[in-house]
């Protein structure tokens, strides 16, 4: 953790709030108004320029009817003037080289869905902001953007007492409210999170791309209050794990890849190369057109709450919620993160509430833990069907024997002789999916080479290169906020292809590889520059580093995300 | 706190406003005027104060009704309550003397209204188009006001009357001084000047003020007093041309110093020629 400039000695008083919320994303943002509608004074930091501007999602928001809290509940004109377009249709690509078996899974989009709307993050996050900073005012609180919160403040018998900035004096608090995303300071300070396991992530790329007026209407065949999301798996991302996506924004498209970190590690993947292979392929080629032009690219590590969320999301006076919980559900095409992070917040609200109430309010965490429990939350986030039987399938055996069965004739026959949309749309198959090659990559190569058609013509996208991508995310980094602890290959090298703004052949990335002559040996080490970050916080699982978020107002400021 | 910050109408000297004769004379009437630039830290002095101990932010400045738009832009970055205009044919064309004067009487003028002295004036450091720096230290001799000048830091102590300032001492070193001071009094704000926010609270209040000065300044001049010589009681014998004793014999453009250094382009295909660069830069090369 970063030092803290205090000027109030500890004899003095800190500033104190009933409820604290660190950052205002939708989980954040819930929590907070959550929290002000119960009268409770509530102060919001966000570290960003404006709420958003550290933000990026796949692109969609999912309200589910099975929730006790949507986020048009908590904010009533929210589809209006918050999101995109709703999305209705829902479409997987099966690709094997030029063969595609498309199949439409609305059903499982459909399943439980009250709606679901593409956003943009900037938009959305900022919007939300304002009305928190309106309804926590009230309260006596407010929302305050560049603030950076590094730490928790503890008291000398070690307990949670509030948090320490880079831009005020150390804050006491009742409640804390750790909504500070994927790479939550406050849940690894108090060791409820940590960057270990490169299998309990995935990592996300996103390039946001400009279409004409009228475009999207035109090429999808979609009315000016439609929106389609279309899937992509199969051979086109050199057999890593993972697929892509498209989705339909007002005038322009998120187009991106997510891919299991482990195997973006393991197979030397470069992810913007990923991103440009679903880019350039055929099938887009009537969407995106030769007109391409990328309004910006991004990038985010997205933790799998199969393994990643935490079943027990508090200590003290800290509870996490969304992303910096390990909050976010992506079970084969399901990704569904945001809806969560709603609910989670307005739990916690609940939860204090009630435990203030009842005069206990250090018992909100726990409360908040059976909330999540009752409500069904935490089973969509850690399904017990995939403790049983999809962890299964990633033993190594097992999993060799089932994808080559699924990659045989007969897997070929079995393919053309079941329901593959049925099957496709079942909510009780997806939930047990195993993290293994077989189904991103060996089935749906199975099925497109047994059902699927051949895409006529030819991609004349061409995406701009990692320099440009990087050049347009133009922003002051401070001092460096990440160290490499062990510069050595083999401890830290893996970034230099994982990370999404570095590449083996690229030098004006984060992470370079270098030779370094010592005593007549030559040896391959790692350097770092931490001004093209775009904190997505993959080199803190890849790579022996010591990672930070750069201070309130600085770093990548996303005018998408 | 009574807080008045004096600022003054400047010509927008940056690049592509700016404009000049042939003679190298300000050509007034094609360049735009705006607030001056170092006034601003003054400005910025004010707020922080007004938002740590609460209290009415005010703006003065004297200059022709044109400078409401000066008026508008201070109201802006200091969050000002009230604006005060000292406008008046008799008052042009002042030196610093007779402005210092003038601006005594309005703060006079303004605590006969207010029924109390301000407990802060607030000066920047030197115009923009004079560069005297004069104004600020005149005022408060004119006043009798203690003074503080090159203040980088400020805390403020209403119920004790007090306030401890850092200055910045520029000599054969820079040094940081630290100075008290009774209150009311003048203080002139350093260009380094940099306000701190360390509390929420205060972060909060500065975001409050910041949406109710934007509805305000949709009609500055709701907010605006505009006082001449005879609303202030001023002889126009001691303000404008008249009261100022300082005699501009006339302006002479300085010329343009020539170059002493001539400039030699060497190809890195020219063999000779880099070895001579080379023979050049060798004795101001450090290291082994």
């Amino acid at each position: 953790m970063s030092e803290t400039v205090v000027e109030a000695g500890p004899e003095d008083e800190y500033e104190h709030y009933e409820a604290l919320v660190v950052g205002s994303g939708p989980g954040g943002a819930a929590a907070a108004a959550a929290l002000a509608d119960r009268g409770i004074e509530t102060l919001v930091l966000e570290r960003g320029v404006e709420a958003g501007s550290k933000n990026v999602s796949g692109g969609l928001i999912y309200a589910e009817e099975s929730a006790p809290y949507t986020i048009d509940d908590l904010f009533p004109d929210f589809r209006e003037e918050a999101t995109a377009r709703p999305v209705d249709e829902y479409k997987i690509h099966n690709i094997s080289g030029r063969t595609v078996k498309s199949i439409d899974l609305t059903d499982i989009h459909h399943h439980d869905t009250e709606w679901c709307d593409s956003v943009l993050r900037r938009h959305m996050d900022s919007w939300l902001a304002e009305r928190v900073h309106e309804r926590t005012r009230e309260t006596g609180g407010g929302l305050l953007t560049d603030v950076r919160v590094n730490g928790l403040l503890r008291n000398d018998r070690g307990e949670i007492i509030g948090v320490t900035c880079d831009e005020l004096d150390p804050i006491t608090a009742d409640l804390i409210v750790a909504a500070d995303g994927v790479n939550s300071e406050l849940a690894r300070d108090a060791g409820l999170m940590d960057w270990e396991d490169p299998d309990e992530w995935f990592q996300g790329v996103k390039a946001v791309v400009d279409l004409p007026e009228g475009a999207i209407e035109e090429r999808f065949g979609l009315d000016e209050d439609e929106g389609v999301a279309h899937l992509f798996s199969g051979d086109l991302f050199q057999g890593v794990r993972g697929g892509g996506f498209m989705y339909t924004n007002d005038d322009t498209l998120s187009i991106g890849t997510v891919f299991h970190l482990d195997s973006i590690v393991q197979q030397h993947a470069e992810p913007h190369e990923l991103l440009d292979a679903l880019l350039t392929h055929p099938l887009l080629a009537d969407f995106v057109g030769e007109d391409y032009t990328e309004l910006e690219y991004s990038a985010k590590l997205v933790p799998d709450s199969k393994k990643a969320a935490h079943p027990s999301p508090h200590q003290g006076r800290l509870v996490l919620v969304g992303d910096a919980g390990g909050q976010m559900q992506a079970q084969g095409p399901i990704i569904k993160g945001m809806n969560h992070a709603v609910t989670a917040g307005a739990l916690a609200a609940e939860a204090f509430a009630e435990a203030k109430a009842d005069g206990e309010p250090d018992a909100a965490g726990q409360r908040y833990e059976r909330k999540l429990k009752e409500s069904g939350t935490m089973k969509k986030l850690r399904p017990t069907r995939y403790e049983v039987l999809g962890r299964l399938g990633e033993v190594g055996p097992i999993s060799a024997v089932t994808d080559a069965l699924a990659g045989s004739v007969l897997g070929r026959a079995a393919v053309k002789v079941l329901p593959m949309k049925r099957l496709f749309n079942s909510p009780y198959l997806l939930g047990m999916l195993p993290d293994t090659r077989t189904p991103y990559v060996t089935l749906p190569v199975t099925i497109a080479e047994a059902l699927g058609d051949e895409v006529v013509g030819e991609s004349e996208v061409q995406p701009p290169d990692l320099g440009d991508r990087i050049g347009d995310l133009t922003y002051d980094v401070g001092d460096p906020h990440i160290q490499v602890e062990d510069n050595s290959w083999d401890a830290s090298g893996t970034a230099v292809w994982s990370c999404p703004v570095s590449s083996m052949d690229y030098g004006g990335g984060c992470y370079r590889a270098e030779e370094v002559q010592t005593n007549g040996t030559t040896e391959r080490v790692v350097s770092l520059d931490t001004q093209p970050c775009i904190e997505c916080g993959t080199c803190a699982v890849v790579a022996d580093t010591d990672w930070d978020h750069p201070s309130g107002g600085k770093g990548v400021e996303y005018k998408q995300g | 706190m009574e807080m008045v910050t004096l600022t003054k109408g400047v010509p927008d000297f940056s690049e592509g406003a700016v404009s000049f004769d042939e003679d190298g004379h300000l050509e007034r009437g094609e360049t735009p005027t705006v607030m001056n630039p170092n006034d601003e830290h003054a400005l910025k002095a004010a707020l922080q104060t007004k938002i740590r101990h609460g209290g009415t932010a005010s703006v003065m400045s004297m200059g022709p009704p044109g400078y409401k738009s000066v008026l508008k832009e201070a109201m802006e970055s200091v969050y000002a309550d009230e604006l005060y205009l000292l406008s008046d044919r008799e008052m042009a064309a002042a030196d610093t003397w007779a402005t210092a004067i003038t601006l005594c009487t309005g703060l006079e003028k303004f605590e006969e209204e207010k029924g109390q002295k301000p407990d802060l004036v607030f000066a920047g450091f030197k115009t923009a188009d004079g560069e005297t720096g004069h104004t600020g230290p005149q005022t408060a001799w004119a006043l009798g006001y203690p003074l503080l000048t090159h203040v980088i830091s400020l805390d403020v102590y209403p119920e004790e009357g007090r306030i401890r300032a850092k200055r910045l001492v520029e000599g054969d070193v820079e040094e940081i001084e630290t100075v008290e001071s009774s209150l009311p009094a003048v203080v002139v704000v350093d260009p380094e000047f940099e306000p701190t926010y360390r509390k929420a609270a205060h972060r909060l209040k500065r975001k409050d003020l910041r949406e109710e000065t934007q509805k305000r300044a949709e009609n500055p001049g709701d907010y605006a007093t505009i006082w001449d010589h005879e609303d202030l009681d001023l002889d126009p014998d001691y303000i404008g041309l008249d009261g100022s004793p300082t005699i501009v014999e006339g302006v002479d453009p300085i010329p343009k110093a020539p170059s002493e250094r001539e400039a030699t382009v060497v190809t890195p295909e020219d063999g000779e020629g880099m070895q001579q660069v080379l023979e050049e830069i060798a004795p101001f090369a450090g290291g082994d």
